[in-house]
């Protein structure tokens, strides 16, 4: 018996398995976070956004669409991947995966892959959802579905941490709900650092979640609150640092194997 | 013949100290099936996680069909079916989407007429569209085998397979263990029915406190450490056993109307005919007689409690 250095069957059975539970869950996966999107263009692009000045030449309803798409991309890489991992350990299935000829980095693959292809299909969704309410150009679109790219996979990567990590429902909802969500609103989602006085506009350069929203944005607007190259690295950082932690994981079997 | 499982010195111990195996040796032989007996916590569970990669040995070496368990995984582990003692499934899923992503899982390419035939083979293919929620646990039990067969493993563990179903299912499953023995496939199951062991097993292993205390023939073990058991039903009741009769391991039962003679069958003086003469002399008079064998269980719980006293 032949076997293959690279099992693509494994992992094209995850990555399908895990897609196919998001169609099960149709509603919660796309539906909610549109309309929860759209609440927020009613709420900040028109009854709030009207009365604003434009952001660095850009209106106000235009300037928040790169932020409430990096918002739900955060939250919904790290729901996807955090689930997709947690479920298995929480009901017992994942002794099937452990047990397969499946290596961690094509487990990564299928589990990370799936999660991020959801939200990126999901951030396409907003970002066409938010071009019905608000006049708006992309400057770069390449680097837009780069940055989008590798966000949502570095979030996923992050997401498949927490969900190796969590115990229970609990433990995974923690980071994205009282780390992450705030972190984003205070990250320029919403405004730009520009507007915030001394010393906050040093201390938000703290927060990492500032620099992935004005790559984003930068792709869409060509002006961001940090330079792209810094946004980029940044951003690929984070998902190194994710893959780091992740080999870890697999090779100390950490809250995966006994 | 090399064996298809080879487990050399294989310890465990778990992180809160638990020593689960201690210095196990074993090997498995190509086509045949083994039992793994033990009491809970014996440590069958640890053994069988341990071949199959859930659990990491703290030493010891492992190979399945010569490929070592942890440098070689993807060879050792696509010849491995497991079939877990809990219910483990997808609720949510379709049986044919479940056993599918084994399928999968175990690098296979799709092959819907193999699954088709596993399917068949433990009559779920009626079952193929229902989710797995919708199905009784003896229905669930042959969705976890189907699982392990979808990739037409060589060597197949089964632990404790059938554990919590009725009797018709209990029988279905073993002509099933028959049939893929007599196709080829190793099987290692743990059980705690002696009686699954005692009908289908060819080898015997006795696992207790994480140790294997023995590994033999099933007909081997049965003979070298099975006992006969004479039973007398006396004419007369006894209130004492007489001193007469005092050179004999005898025991009075059933308020003095039976004495019980326990001898081994293979000794080449079973003292049986000594002490009918014996009784006969002395006047005591029986109505009838009846021996027998004990059976695998009694051997089982024979081994287990004196390897609690070692």
């Amino acid at each position: 018996m032949s076997v293959p250095a690279f099992n693509r069957f494994g992992v094209w059975a995850i990555y399908r398995f895990e897609m196919a539970r998001a169609l099960r869950t149709l509603w919660q996966s796309v539906v909610t976070p549109v309309i929860t999107t759209s609440l927020y263009f009613v709420v900040f692009g028109g009854a709030i956004g009207s009365r604003m000045h434009d952001v660095g030449g850009v209106p106000y309803g235009a300037f928040i669409v790169p932020g409430l798409i990096m918002l739900s991309l955060f939250t919904q890489s790290l729901f996807n991947a955090s689930f997709g991992i947690f479920f298995p350990k929480f009901t017992g299935t994942i002794y099937e995966v452990l047990s397969a000829p499946v290596s961690p980095f094509e487990i990564v693959m299928g589990y990370v892959g799936a999660a991020a292809t959801k939200s990126v299909i999901l951030g396409l969704i907003i970002l066409a959802t938010a071009a019905l309410f608000v006049p708006m150009t992309i400057l770069h679109p390449l680097w837009m579905a780069a940055f989008l790219v590798l966000i949502a996979l570095a979030f996923s990567l992050f997401g498949f941490i927490i969900g190796i990590w969590g115990k229970n429902f609990e433990q995974i909802q923690f980071i994205p709900m009282l780390i992450v969500t705030p972190l984003t609103f205070l990250g320029g989602a919403f405004y730009s650092t520009d507007m915030l006085p001394q010393p906050w506009r040093t201390v938000t350069l703290f927060n990492p979640v500032v620099y992935l929203v004005s790559g984003f944005r930068w792709s869409f607007y060509g002006k961001g609150d940090v330079a792209v190259g810094v946004s980029l690295a940044a951003t690929v950082g984070f998902l190194a640092l994710c893959l780091v932690a992740i080999a870890w994981i697999f090779r100390t079997g950490y809250r995966l194997k006994t | 013949m090399e064996p298809v499982i080879a487990i050399r010195g294989l310890s465990k111990r778990y992180a809160g100290g638990h020593q689960a195996l201690s210095d196990v040796d074993l090997d498995i032989a190509r086509g045949e099936i083994f039992a793994l007996l033990g009491p809970n916590g014996a440590g069958k569970t640890t053994l069988i996680s341990i071949v199959c990669g859930i659990v990491t040995p703290t030493t010891g070496t492992v190979s399945a069909d010569g490929f070592d368990i942890g440098r070689q995984y993807r060879q050792a582990r696509s010849r491995i079916g497991l079939v877990p003692q809990e219910l483990h499934t997808d609720s949510f899923e379709t049986v044919w989407a479940t056993v599918t992503f084994s399928r999968g899982l175990f690098g296979c390419p799709p092959d819907p007429a193999h699954v088709e035939k596993v399917l068949k083979d433990l009559s779920l293919w009626e079952k193929r569209k229902a989710r797995i929620m919708e199905l009784s646990g003896g229905m669930k039990r042959r969705v976890m085998i189907a699982k392990a067969l979808s990739h037409e493993p060589e060597i197949l563990f089964l632990d404790e397979p059938t554990a919590g179903v009725d009797v018709e299912l209990r029988r279905d499953m073993w002509a099933l263990v028959r049939r893929l023995r007599d196709s080829g496939v190793t099987i290692i199951l743990t059980t705690h029915y002696i009686e699954e062991a005692e009908e289908m097993a060819d080898r015997v292993g006795v696992i207790s406190k994480g140790r294997l205390i023995v590994v033999d023939e099933k007909t081997a073990l049965m003979k070298k450490l099975g006992r006969k058991t004479l039973t007398l039903n006396l004419a007369e009741p006894m209130r004492a056993l007489p001193a007469a009769l005092s050179d004999w391991a005898l025991t009075l039962k059933a308020d003095g109307n039976e004495l019980e003679y326990e001898f081994d069958a293979n000794a080449e003086r079973t003292g049986v005919p000594s002490l009918l003469r014996r009784m006969s002399d002395e006047g005591i008079a029986f109505k009838d007689l009846h021996t027998r064998q004990s059976s695998l269980e009694d051997i089982f719980v024979s081994l287990v409690h004196s390897g609690e006293g070692a």
